[in-house]
């Protein structure tokens, strides 16, 4: 099965690549101009949208200022309505204990909800290995998983295929894991859910484990939220003797009442719907409903030393809408998998490097792969300042500094790769320090600008101009038209 | 890790990363709340068709009644959908049921498998509550909407809404209204997709029709 990230090539080659697919910049265009439509819509119903916003952001930074007692307090609480709570620092953590727990029921098979975290860290190829077959059942995921491809968006991991690529991946693949697509499948959306629910529907009666993510996580009550479209996700929670849910501990909120911030903004921000089709709590298990037994595993993977980034903490506020993919001119072109991991697009150009680190040439290349245009922070419902986070990561990256891993403080070099810029930045320093010297320079550049090539030589230089566009230096400089203007005859009446 | 140092571990962790922010007791009386309560003033009469017009804008089909009519439209909505045989929690009010000649209906008990159940073509419940601006209904597992399995696994669900009563206009006066401690399951239209090219399309895994009926009080106009 796909999902390993390591020794995926930096954004720039990926980009580079993807861009040139004509069918994949097809599929986004149509499907990101869609929902970014709807969205405006659906946003405009709400007259107090500001304030919900304002609402919203404020919860989440209440929570990851005093998380340490809110995750004490979620623990009691679902401790106390029947669940059991683990806690993983990290990766390994987290599938081993997922293993181990399903390992104890004795079965080799589980359904799961669409989730991030478990995408994260790798799970399925996790269980694979310790012979678990792991179901995806949202559609987007199952298209994604039968095609052994990448999901390429957060909301909607197969966006990147268009309905001939699905039904050919449901023809080709369904049989070997389970009932095979009907051979007179067409292409028509309705056919293909059809398909996907036949097939999906014997594994949901048979299946005794379920692995979920959460949306939300209440504090005060212990109660589990999980919001979806399909009814996938109301099966797996469900039906199952069996539930383990995988939350980053992130996901935490105070207070019952909170909801009313974020069923507000979620489903407006993600699906473009005034409410998704189906929304599911649960708080422990229940005597005689749903699973007898639920295992919260509450994730770190990277969220405190996210959270000791006084500038970068405010990524965690992240709901995981996808609102800013939709709306980057970056993410449109070249698609999620350029940013070689789970979460693509403007957040995924923050979260990543901040979970992962920057160690790889892939995850330093991730704070360059934006325009720095702010549409995702304009459409964020929890007001994440991704531009603001993105240069400041551009900074820790290209000069170093306090960092914190694994828990530990630490200072980080340099990265490599970065010289050109370094310099230039010192010249320009220089320059601007120097007004004579600064004159002097522009009058050359605009005498000379019949003779600028289109690309700077040298190896580092053309790297940088290879995506993009040298301007084009004027004829002259704005201190010469201004002191050889014409007089404005409005200036001489008065 | 084991368990234990693993979760001294996070909460370290948490606690290192807050140094910058010196600890104090977490007042969440503190965050701004000057959103609306409800985005309009609605009488009881406007609520309840705004309710109708945003369950059907998500393709739900709304049907509107009262109290003396109400077993002629589940008798004829499961006419229309061919039911054969129909599945009702234990609280359901005998006389909902009085007009429903020729359909068998399975009383569950907290005994009917996901097996029995996918044979069974319609489900029939009441709800805890109706929210108007989004279109939504709230199930909390009471007696007469049973276990969140029998709403899930058959192909249509008949849901009955008494109004006023059971209609609210907004989110922020939903939630005083529910438990936490009960399982909620929240319904806005029937199951759907767009996954696949962002064209939406009704009936995935959960019941691919939804018919709501609201019940107006006996003097009421319909």
């Amino acid at each position: 099965m796909s999902g390993t990230y390591l020794g995926l090539p930096a954004f720039p080659q990926a980009a580079r690549l993807s861009t040139r697919d004509e069918q994949l910049r097809a599929n986004l265009r149509h499907a990101t101009h869609t929902i970014r439509a709807k969205r405006a819509t659906a946003i405009a119903e709400l007259s107090d949208w500001p304030e919900l916003r304002a609402a919203g952001t404020a919860i989440k930074d209440h929570t990851l200022h005093h998380l340490d007692h809110y995750l004490e307090q979620l623990e009691t609480a679902v401790t106390a309505a029947g669940g059991t709570v683990h806690w993983a620092i990290d990766a390994d953590d987290a599938n081993r204990i997922v293993t181990d727990l399903i390992h104890a029921t004795g079965e080799t098979e589980v359904v799961k909800v669409k989730s991030m975290a478990t995408q994260e860290i790798g799970l399925n190829e996790a269980l694979a290995e310790a012979g678990i077959n792991a179901y995806e059942t949202d559609l987007a995921e199952l298209i994604v998983q039968l095609g052994n491809d990448r999901p390429s968006h957060i909301l909607v991991p197969a966006i990147h295929k268009n309905r001939t690529e699905i039904r050919d991946i449901f023809h080709t693949h369904m049989a070997a894991w389970g009932r095979p697509a009907p051979d007179d499948l067409t292409d028509e959306p309705r056919d293909l859910a059809e398909a996907a629910r036949l097939h999906l529907r014997e594994k949901f009666l048979r299946a005794k484990v379920a692995v979920s993510g959460a949306n939300f996580m209440i504090a005060e009550t212990g109660t589990m939220v999980v919001l979806e479209s399909e009814g996938n996700g109301r099966m797996c929670l469900t039906l199952p003797e069996t539930l383990i849910s995988v939350v980053g501990i992130e996901k935490t909120i105070p207070t019952w009442r909170d909801l009313e911030v974020f069923l507000q903004t979620l489903p407006r921000s993600s699906t473009a719907e005034r409410m998704n089709p189906y929304t599911t709590t649960w708080t422990g298990t229940t005597h005689g409903d749903g699973p007898r037994t639920f295992h919260l595993v509450l994730l770190d993977n990277g969220r405190t030393d996210t959270l000791a980034d006084t500038t970068g903490r405010q990524t965690l506020r992240c709901i995981r809408c996808s609102a800013c993919l939709n709306v980057c001119p970056v993410y449109e072109r070249a698609g999620g998998h350029a940013y070689g991991s789970p979460y693509p697009g403007p957040i995924g150009a923050i979260l990543t490097p901040q979970l992962r680190g920057t160690t790889t040439a892939l995850d330093a290349s991730l704070p360059y792969a934006s325009t720095l245009c702010g549409a995702c922070y304009d459409v964020c419902p929890v007001a994440i300042d991704i531009p603001e986070v993105l240069v400041h990561l551009r900074e820790r990256i290209a000069q170093g500094g306090p960092t914190t891993r694994h828990g530990t403080k630490a200072t980080i070099k340099p990265a490599k790769g970065h010289a050109t810029e370094r310099a230039a930045m010192r010249a320009a320093a220089w320059t601007l320090d120097h007004p004579a010297a600064w004159t002097a320079t522009q009058r050359l550049a605009t005498r000379t600008r019949a003779l600028h090539p289109r690309r700077v030589p040298g190896r580092t230089a053309s790297a940088w101009t290879a995506t993009r566009d040298l301007p084009t230096v004027p004829a002259r400089t704005f201190r010469d038209w201004w002191q050889h203007r014409e007089p404005d005859p409005k200036d001489s009446q008065q | 890790m084991t368990a234990n140092t693993s979760r001294d571990e996070v909460l370290r962790r948490v606690r290192q990363a807050l140094g910058d922010r010196p600890g104090s007791t977490p007042d969440p009386g503190t965050i701004p709340r000057t959103y609306l309560t409800t985005h309009a003033d609605r009488t009881p009469e406007q609520s309840a068709d705004l309710l109708a017009d945003n369950l059907a804008d998500y393709r739900a089909h709304v049907h509107r009644t009262h109290a003396a009519g109400l077993p002629a439209t589940i008798a004829h909505l499961l006419a229309d959908h061919g039911t054969r045989n129909a599945v009702v929690p234990p609280g359901v009010p005998a006389d909902w049921l009085s007009a429903t000649a020729g359909v068998e209906i399975h009383h569950d008990h907290g005994e009917l498998t996901a097996r029995t159940l996918d044979t069974v073509d319609t489900v029939i419940t009441g709800c805890a509550l109706a929210i108007a601006e989004t279109g939504t209904i709230v199930l909390d597992t009471s007696p007469d909407q049973g276990r969140r399995i029998l709403t899930l696994v058959p192909d249509h669900h008949i849901c009955v809404v008494n109004t006023p009563d059971q209609v609210v206009d907004s989110l922020p006066q939903a939630l005083p209204r529910l438990t936490p401690a009960h399982p909620l399951t929240w319904i806005s239209g029937p199951s759907a997709t767009s996954d696949i090219e962002l064209d939406r399309v009704e009936g995935v895994h959960g019941p691919r029709t939804l018919d709501v009926i609201l019940v107006g009080p006996p003097s009421g106009p319909r």
